[in-house]
């Protein structure tokens, strides 16, 4: 008998002992809702959400580069797409934007400018979908991850951004920058991912 | 003669430096649950129970889910593997990477890995296979076991794992900043994840409906390991179903809240099969591996709400015993709560080995109280104890319960025992040369025995109501 006859035919077993089988309960996902969380407008719950999870939002181009030239981020990555929103304008104040990821260099990108698809308000949380991001790696070696997003993509719930997930074959919610606790419970941000993720509306 | 339970014996003998660092980190991670479930929520109890009536309802029909999400996988372009015992998912694991000449792979933290013993079975097999979570990484230097289902290293502390690194060569000298700590693991294993040619991770969730992989970081260790590697084995035990995408939702609300007190982990990744041609990273080929390993048998037991577990270790948190004994102290993969009753029944026919774990609790209750998804887990040790009992397990530091039985259940000697031991009020019991009471009662006061009185409180109330 193959593995998979042997574990169907033994769950076949034991469930004959379940004398009252549960049924799917009935429910509204809005009983997820957290109404604290989701005060205000989903532009405004996402930011004050992203920023109590450690992220950053950056509401204007000039913003962002004072940003990055304050913390000595001057090199890094955009996603090609993303030039003439973004990347071009870095370039003309001073920063050194390459289009194209190399990955034998991974550690050369101090920050990685990638498309993010959506956000959700109520998490403060970035999605990122492979359908329309240039390279993964992009918004994960580089210290900086800038996800680039309109307004108009927020999902105010997780419900509503799960509902909205679509077809594509990889998509990640990140929830503000890669951390850890392990040492002690004392919380370290960069592990192995990014230690700024920053949200940029265009 | 042993007079303690094994548990209690680990209690005592491990160091106060261990027992500290398990005391502070469960306690922190209690509260912090605590704080952001009440904050968000005014009744997070509805949610608790809706996301275990959603796992039973699973678990009442895992033969129909498996089936639904062996397809829908499959549709993903998924290949999808069983495995009956452990050993059959190493020997599948094994050929996978033999067959396409892998001999270097990333693994992201997975219970289920470490139930099966899988990276000394691929080290043994000739795979170097590397631990990429921060804790996971460390345990695997020490040659050491995880002590915690989330915070692998809870027991050890920045010197420890300084010397550690110190001494394996990550760093060149001591330096125990947890963050300088960090950044030397973050360099060290960035370049193991770029050689890798695979990379292994457990899986928090799986969508029967639409076969979506649901696996959760805090780190991105996984994310990372997946990125630069041409093949994705994810072992997945084959309770972690849940009927639809809809449903993931409740779970990723109550995962991370009651793990670490977030809404959400930071990396929720949502994998529905190997990367898209069009893509230069991510894996070209996946795997999910379904793992028994007696998950069936738990599910035939009489104690199968354990099997809703989603491991987020808000049980070991909260649990008085787990914080004075470590992980550890459970002889098994799984510690604290969920592992007196998990470990026992996943032993299979070593079950009398674990029967004294689930003794070692005083059946408080806190650890149903904290669980997102409502495991009666104080009914499931009582059910347990019954079955080490009529399988007639003897437990080191289990008093003799018979003597107890024959008096509560002989309503003339509990009526004359109540009455009789009023004396105990005048004796000098606290010198008396018995070893255990001595120990007992040395830290503690005995209140005045009233045993008796409310009887006599009862009948002559009785008494008074007829006569009026």
């Amino acid at each position: 008998m193959s593995s998979r006859d042997a574990i169907f035919s033994k769950i076949r077993t034991a469930l004959t002992d379940v004398k009252a089988k549960a049924d799917y309960p009935d429910y509204d996902s809005a009983v997820l809702y957290s109404k604290p969380r989701l005060e205000g407008t989903s532009r405004e719950a996402f930011t004050r959400n992203f920023t109590a999870v450690s992220g950053k939002v950056v509401n204007s181009i000039a913003d962002l580069v004072t940003f990055l030239q304050q913390n000595g981020q001057t090199r890094g990555y955009c996603d090609p797409v993303l030039m003439a929103d973004v990347g071009n304008a870095l370039a003309a104040a001073g920063l050194t934007v390459e289009t194209a990821y190399d990955r034998s260099r991974y550690e050369d990108y101090q920050f990685g400018i990638t498309r993010a698809t959506g956000a959700i308000a109520e998490s403060g949380s970035l999605i990122l979908d492979d359908a329309h991001t240039s390279d993964r790696l992009a918004a994960l070696s580089p210290w900086v991850h800038v996800g680039v997003l309109k307004e108009s993509e927020i999902h105010r719930t997780i419900p509503d951004a799960m509902a909205g997930l679509g077809p594509s074959r990889n998509i990640l919610w990140a929830t503000g920058p890669s951390k850890t606790a392990d040492v002690e419970g004392i919380l370290i941000e960069g592990v192995h991912g990014p230690g700024l993720q920053l949200a940029l509306f265009i | 003669m042993i007079d303690h339970q094994l548990i209690d014996t680990y209690a005592r003998e491990i160091s106060e430096e261990k027992q500290t660092s398990v005391i502070s980190g469960s306690a922190a991670s209690t509260d912090k649950r605590y704080t952001v479930l009440f904050k968000d929520y005014e009744n997070p109890d509805e949610l608790r129970k809706l996301a275990g009536k959603i796992k039973d309802h699973t678990l009442h029909h895992l033969d129909s889910y498996l089936e639904q999400a062996e397809v829908s996988l499959q549709r993903n372009g998924v290949q999808v593997h069983f495995a009956d015992t452990g050993d059959d998912a190493k020997a599948t694991i094994l050929s996978i990477l033999k067959d396409r000449g892998i001999s270097k792979l990333t693994k992201s933290k997975s219970m289920a890995a470490e139930e099966i013993h899988l990276n000394p079975y691929l080290i043994e097999h000739g795979i170097e296979c590397l631990e990429s979570d921060l804790g996971e990484f460390i345990i695997q230097l020490d040659d050491d076991v995880p002590s915690h289902i989330v915070r692998p290293i809870i027991h050890k502390n920045r010197r420890e794992i300084a010397r550690t690194f110190q001494r394996e060569g990550i760093a060149a000298d001591y330096n125990d900043d947890p963050e300088t700590i960090t950044r030397r693991a973050r360099v060290f294993l960035r370049e193991k994840y770029m050689q890798a040619e695979a990379v292994i991770t457990g899986g928090n969730f799986i969508s029967a409906e639409s076969g979506r992989l649901v696996l959760v970081t805090n780190e991105g260790n996984s994310r990372f390991g997946m990125a630069p590697s041409k093949v994705h084995i994810a072992l997945v035990g084959i309770e972690k179903l849940v009927p639809t995408d809809k449903d993931l939702a409740v779970f990723l609300n109550l995962l991370g809240r009651s793990a670490t007190g977030q809404q959400l982990t930071v990396y929720t990744e949502f994998i529905s099969g190997p990367k898209d041609t069009s893509q230069p990273s991510g894996p070209e080929e996946m795997h999910v591996v379904f793992l028994n390993n007696g998950r069936t048998d738990v599910l035939e037991s009489n104690c199968r709400e354990i099997l809703r577990c989603i491991r987020c270790s808000a049980c070991q948190n909260v649990c008085p015993v787990y914080r004075q004994a470590s992980g550890h102290a459970y002889r098994a993969t799984y510690g604290g709560p969920v592992g007196a009753v998990l470990s026992p029944l996943l032993a299979g026919k070593e079950f009398p080995e674990l029967a004294d774990l689930p003794k070692a609790s005083s059946l408080c209750g806190a650890c149903n109280e904290v669980c997102p998804v409502d495991i009666p887990i104080p009914d499931l040790l009582l059910r347990l104890r019954d079955k080490a009992k009529r399988e007639k397990i003897h437990s080191p530091g289990a008093p003799p319960m018979s003597p107890f039985a024959t008096l509560a259940t002989t309503p003339s000697l509990w009526r004359t025992a109540m009455t009789m031991s009023k004396a105990m009020n005048h004796l000098p019991i606290q010198v008396a040369p018995v070893k255990p009471l001595q120990e007992w009662l040395g830290q503690r006061t005995l209140p005045e025995w009233h045993g008796g009185d409310f009887r006599k409180w009862f009948n002559s109330r009785s008494n008074k109501s007829k006569q009026s």
